[in-house]
């Protein structure tokens, strides 16, 4: 039979539907593909979205993905969650676009979301503290679109090394192996990603902005 | 130390990889420098945040995966059909 989103809830049950719809999917059952794709389709297009920026670029990815996924189903060991494999071969294909489409080679200058010093190293401009119910408020819902959006705006390369690193949870050494830089590329990228994306949070967390 | 070598060390501070040795000199600066203090305290927020806005968990599940999607997975399949032993 094949698994539904609907038939079971909790992740034992899950973890049922995910085994019984694999030994569809290796058995080559068409329905099981369509299954799968219902499934998990959705929220692999979310995840897509989040590096390409382009409804149509995340469509194709995920597309990629499926046919990756149909493609090495038979040598998947269940080692991880079949969401996690999925999630991670929707970056992949994610990632491959990026790189067909030389994205990621363009080197924008991120050094105006840097923080500025004086000669001697110390701070050219006050620090000043983030205001707690600030910060809460960028935690719910509706304005975690905003800090979605102060994502969007960082350069595509460091963009995606903040993605892979701080909320997809890959190594450094993967991360540097999937975008062809060396580790030390991948910290200094993600260091000056992170306070690029302070510096765009921070009229909002210190309540400075109308 | 000054605060643009705080700066620098930040990231390797917080994944663990300094030096006892270098993690009591920063903490020696962030002991006299409470801008660094401020910044560390916002440096770590700004990666929760990140993590709470896309985190596909926290959010509703997305909607449907399109119908021409679906349809152009199978057609690929079918047109390179895997080849079982």
């Amino acid at each position: 039979m094949i698994a539904h989103p609907t038939s079971s809830s909790g992740p034992a049950a899950e973890a049922h539907d995910d085994a019984e719809l694999l030994g569809e999917l290796r058995a080559g059952a068409p329905a099981a593909y369509v299954a799968l794709m219902r499934k998990h389709g959705g929220r692999m297009l979310a995840v897509a979205l989040r590096y390409l920026s382009h409804e149509n670029e995340a469509q194709e990815a995920v597309q990629d993905a499926f046919v990756s996924v149909f493609r090495a189903v038979g040598d998947f060991k269940g080692d991880s969650r079949l969401a996690t494999w999925l999630h991670r071969i929707t970056v992949n294909a994610a990632l491959g676009i990026l790189r067909k489409k030389k994205r990621l080679e363009r080197e924008t200058s991120i050094d105006a979301l840097l923080p500025k010093f004086l000669p001697d190293g110390h701070r050219d401009s006050p620090e000043g503290a983030w205001a707690q119910e600030r910060v809460q408020e960028l935690e719910k819902g509706e304005t975690r679109r905003m800090v979605r959006e102060a994502i969007g705006k960082l350069p595509e390369i460091h963009r995606t090394v903040l993605m892979m690193r701080d909320i997809d949870e890959f190594s450094t050494e993967e991360t540097g192996r999937l975008l062809g830089i060396q580790p030390n590329a991948v910290k200094a990228r993600l260091h000056r990603a992170r306070q690029a994306l302070r510096t765009l949070l921070e009229p909002h967390c210190r309540g400075v902005c109308p | 130390m000054t605060c643009r070598e705080f700066l620098d060390y930040i990231g390797a501070y917080l994944s663990g990889e300094l030096s006892e040795a270098e993690c009591r000199e920063l903490r020696v600066h962030l002991d006299v420098c409470s801008q660094c203090v401020d910044y560390l305290d916002s440096y770590q927020q700004t990666i929760r945040l990140s993590k709470i806005a896309c985190c596909a968990d926290s959010d509703p599940v997305p909607g449907d995966v399109p119908e021409d999607l679906v349809k152009a997975v199978l057609a690929a399949m079918k047109q390179r059909p895997i080849e079982r032993a």
